[in-house]
């Protein structure tokens, strides 16, 4: 068998091209109730009163729920009502919520709700409220129930903070002949996956609450469900079917709140809540902004010697995931790059914005965007070219991270042979920008990229595996199927290892909590380290199985069989030994005497060895690896009117073991069509009062079909010793360095500095403007 | 207040007659999902922005969230349930064109239709259909592969006597 490393076919393959995978909202039995939620239309204001008269009078409507106070909700600090009750601090925040028979009675409903608001002073972005006068989005922050390792600072917007201090700084400075300092900027945006989040619920006469939910965490729904309405835990059912798309924003828990407390007004019955695309894109949380300033210093051979770095990371009207954001920010900040000096504070701001989800890289491709727009303003000031730079500074076995890990040659990739890789591919020797005439400029842009997870230190995943009684396995496990393959990379892992046939594993893909073994939460490129060696270990345990069954009827030790193309047999002389299909379901001898049954194998893995950050220093080990890469972007940029073409995207990653090349490499090149698309048109257009004017798919426009770049995508391979046959994760690397190349090379383009997202033609323009060039269509 | 009117109609959806009652403001995607069942055609923005409820009306790519289920009436409807194993489908597995697959019933129904009517697209025509729907997954280089490997076989086909 050999399976590590093959394009396998995705197991659902078949059921997403016909129409079959049923994803949350495809269920519509008979009966279901369906929510609909009145949000607010201001980002700042008092609620005055709640008439909710009329709507309960409409015909179908079951219940209306308005004005109550729940218990208050978040997953590091509990800041957040689920519906507004005294006051609404962002636009698109739910305040009320009907059910009704169908949605349109439901939406006919809630228009008839009647709201008086008092509009107060909002605070428009994190730079504004870190100011000594700017008004408190949380008053009480104080008084808020939260996790040990969070920061908040009462009396300011200061959600958390985290610090990093590593080395000396005034030796830093020292030692640095060149400066150079840069300031960064830009908004939240959304993660738009095609999927609107979609959750039921249902609670059944005997207490059991159901829920089904688009989640990337129904574990975690199972946990605050039970924490926030006192629910014990194991009457919490979630179940998850195939997700829509994923990329952090449904590893929230927010609309599965809702629908619990719609259900539980509607006497339990089953209630759809779905979010149309606009409530998906203001009201659940979205994808965070930030405001950063960076400052390096090197020698003028280009060592870097000390790195400060500001982030004003806006987390929202909420904290919720966004206060870890910070966190991870703060513990990668300086990019993959070796400095011994480095002071770094992110902190994660209380604004009246849409409130911040995880999304793909956890913060990285955004503090990526700063360093590396900054590593670009040193190589051109030290005059030296801007990949050496980078390659002279790149991270390695030996060094440490700027929260003083050490590094070895398992837990960091192989940074310096990425860069030499890109090198080639681009055909950098040819120089970074060409004028090809007609008022056309190429130009191309690198960055590096890394990542750890910042996860909880005992984040861990558990699989089953049931026999059939032909000798196949029911694998199971608690990852979502969310797009990534995962599932099917599990079913690679599992033939290799049991040398069998991967068309007799059959891979459950749904979740249902009572049922599937925990996993953590499908988020951080976790999954195939976390849920593959949990399948490594339940595969060892079967085996066991297999061999104690064997040896009775073999009448050989244990130890002298193997286990392999479906059989059981001796080592020594495969001629002799038992089909496993014979042993799967135990084994009885002729004289009916029976032993053994269905053989049930299980494996858990947990994370080891990970540290909490100090609070002071920052020091501490926060994810168990560091996986790196070297990216590029080219562009073809007009000169008269500031538009310009992709024309090429370069990523060179470092993933470890391939363990599935088709579906790894259409993982990297859909994280870096997610980069480019952020980078290039994708924010939320606020106006001065805090409102989003951009939330529909025609104003909020992700990148289309004939806007795609020639996507190439190479592995270097260091395989990681800890992880199934070597490999790291893969999901999010793609991104990372997407928004930083493409600034990167726009800026050689137009001769300005960008330092802003998304890099909109107009954007180039003001900055041109601002630059004082005269008007730029000469 | 009271209910709306509906009213009996018969559609022929994928080859057959179904029977349905349906209010006239009922769009066509939802009558397909929650009065037929048939759930491949997916709901994303219900403004037409997405293509993810594409299907195929009389053999032309609609969106059917911007569809009156009504206008549908004495039209062959085909949802991407009504494919059974077309060179697309099969295309779409081999080149890795989805990930999470929600956008891909639309993209199928929008190929589908295409190859139809234009079998052997150019790549402008090819960008031109399938600008319609959105991909967050993928980076549509997949989609494209897909796409032309079809191209691709028909060109040959014809040019074979
Ligand atoms: S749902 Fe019809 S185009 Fe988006
Ligand atoms: S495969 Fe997920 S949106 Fe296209």
């Amino acid at each position: 068998m050999d399976y590590i490393g093959k394009s396998v076919i995705r197991q659902e393959a078949w059921d997403k091209v016909s129409g079959k995978a049923k994803y949350t909202a495809d269920d519509s039995s008979p009966g279901i109730l369906h929510a609909k939620l009145v949000v607010s239309p201001y980002a700042h204001a008092r609620i005055k009163s709640i008439k909710t008269e009329k709507a309960s009078h409409v015909f179908g409507v079951r219940a209306v729920l308005a004005g109550e106070r729940f218990p208050l909700t978040g997953e590091e600090i509990r800041d957040r009502p689920p519906l507004a009750t005294e006051r609404v601090r962002y636009h698109g925040e739910a305040v009320a919520l009907v059910v009704a028979d169908t949605p349109h009675l439901a939406k006919k409903a809630a228009d008839l709700i009647e709201i008086e608001y008092e509009p107060l002073p909002v605070v428009n972005n994190p730079t504004e409220a870190l100011k000594k006068d700017a008004p408190l989005v949380h008053e009480q922050l104080g008084t808020y129930q939260k996790e040990e390792r969070v920061y908040p600072v009462p009396g300011t917007n200061i959600a958390n903070q985290t610090k990093i201090r590593k080395g000396n700084m005034e030796k830093g400075w020292a030692e640095s002949e060149v400066t150079v300092e840069e300031y960064f900027s830009f908004s939240p945006s959304d993660h738009a996956a095609m999927e609107t989040r979609c959750s039921m619920c249902e609670i059944r006469s005997n207490g059991d609450v159901v829920i089904t939910s688009s989640s990337q965490a129904p574990f975690m729904i199972k946990r605050l469900i039970h924490e926030y309405f006192e629910v014990d835990i194991g009457k919490v059912i979630v179940e998850t079917p195939f997700v829509g798309g994923g990329y952090g924003g449904k590893a929230s828990i927010q609309l599965e709140l809702l629908a619990y407390l719609a259900c539980k007004a509607a006497g339990g019955r089953k209630v759809k809540l779905l979010n149309s695309r606009e409530e998906d894109i203001l009201t659940s949380p979205v994808h965070i902004g930030l405001d950063a300033r960076v400052r390096l210093g090197s020698t003028e051979e280009g060592e870097i010697k000390a790195a400060e770095l500001l982030f004003l990371f806006d987390g929202g009207a909420y904290s919720d995931k966004a206060a870890d954001l910070s966190k991870a920010a703060a513990a990668d900040c300086t990019g993959p790059y070796d400095i011994d000096n480095v002071w770094c504070n992110s902190l994660c701001m209380y604004t009246n914005h849409p409130y911040a989800a995880p999304f793909r890289g956890f913060s990285h491709s955004e503090l990526l965007f700063a360093i590396e727009r900054t590593m670009d303003s040193l190589a051109e000031k030290l005059g030296m070219d801007r990949l050496l730079l980078r390659y002279k500074n790149a991270i390695k076995p030996g060094d440490t991270t700027p929260t003083q890990v050490p590094l070895n040659k398992s837990n960091v990739g192989n940074l310096p042979a990425c860069i030499r890789r890109l090198k080639e591919i681009i055909d950098w020797d040819e120089g970074v920008a060409k004028d090809i005439g007609n008022n056309k400029i190429r130009a191309k842009g690198v960055s590096c990229i890394w990542k750890t997870s910042t996860i909880e230190s005992d984040a861990g995943s558990g699989v089953i595996l049931t026999f059939n009684p032909d000798g196949s396995i029911n694998l199971m496990s608690g990852i979502i199927e969310i797009g990534t393959g995962t599932k099917t990379v599990l079913a690679q892992i599992l033939a290799e290892r049991m040398k069998m046939e991967i068309s007799q594993i059959h891979v459950q893909m749904e979740v249902n909590t009572q049922s599937t073994p925990e996993h953590w939460k499908t988020v951080a490129s976790r999954g195939t380290f976390l849920a593959g060696r949990a399948v490594l270990e339940a595969a060892e345990d079967v085996i066991r199985q297999l061999k104690n069954i064997a040896s009775c009827v073999l009448r050989a030790k244990a130890s002298d069989l193997t286990v392999a193309f479906g059989k059981v047999f001796l080592r020594d002389d495969p001629s002799i030994g038992i089909d496993v299909k014979d042993i799967a379901y135990g084994y009885t001898f002729p004289n009916g005497n029976a032993i053994g049954g269905q053989i049930i194998g299980r494996g858990h893995y947990n994370l080891r060895h990970l540290t909490h950050m100090n609070k002071e220093t920052g020091a501490g080990k926060p994810g168990p690896e560091w996986s790196v890469g070297a990216q590029a972007v080219e562009v073809e940029f007009d000169k008269r009117d500031l538009t310009y073409r992709i024309i090429r995207a370069v990523s060179v990653v470092d993933i470890g073991t391939v363990l599935n090349e088709m579906a790894a490499k259409g993982q990297v090149m859909g994280a870096m069509s997610m980069g480019l698309s952020f980078g290039s048109r994708e924010t939320f257009k606020f106006d001065e009062f805090g409102r989003v004017m951009n939330s529909q798919l025609r104003t909020y426009r992700p990148i289309r079909y004939s806007e795609h770049p020639d996507y190439v995508v190479d592995f270097v391979v260091t395989p990681q010793v800890d992880a199934a046959y070597g490999a790291r994760g893969a999901g999010e690397h793609g991104i990372l360095g997407m928004p930083a190349a493409l600034g990167n090379a726009l800026s050689i383009a137009a001769g300005v500095k960008l330092n802003e997202l998304p890099l909109t033609p107009e954007l180039i323009w003001r900055v041109k403007k601002k630059e004082g060039f005269s008007d730029a269509f000469i | 207040m009271t209910a709306e009117r509906s009213l009996s109609a018969v559609l022929n959806v994928n080859d057959e007659e179904r029977a349905v009652h349906l209010k006239p403001t009922d769009t066509l995607l939802f009558v397909l999902r929650e009065k037929l069942g048939l759930s491949g055609a997916k709901p994303g923005c219900l403004n037409g922005d997405c293509g993810a409820c594409t299907v195929n009306i009389d053999g032309l790519a609609m969106k059917s969230c911007l569809m009156l289920a009504v206008e549908s009436l004495n039209k062959k409807i085909t949802t991407i349930e009504g494919l059974k194993g077309t060179p697309i489908q099969q295309a779409f597995v081999e080149h890795f064109a989805f990930q999470c697959g929600y956008c891909t019933p639309g993209f199928i129904m929008n190929c589908h239709a295409m190859l139809n009517t234009v079998p052997d697209a150019n790549d402008d025509t090819i960008a031109e259909w399938l600008n319609s729907n959105i991909c967050r997954c993928t980076g549509y280089q997949e989609i494209e592969g897909a796409v032309r490997s079809i191209v691709k076989k028909n060109q040959m086909n014809r040019k074979r006597p």
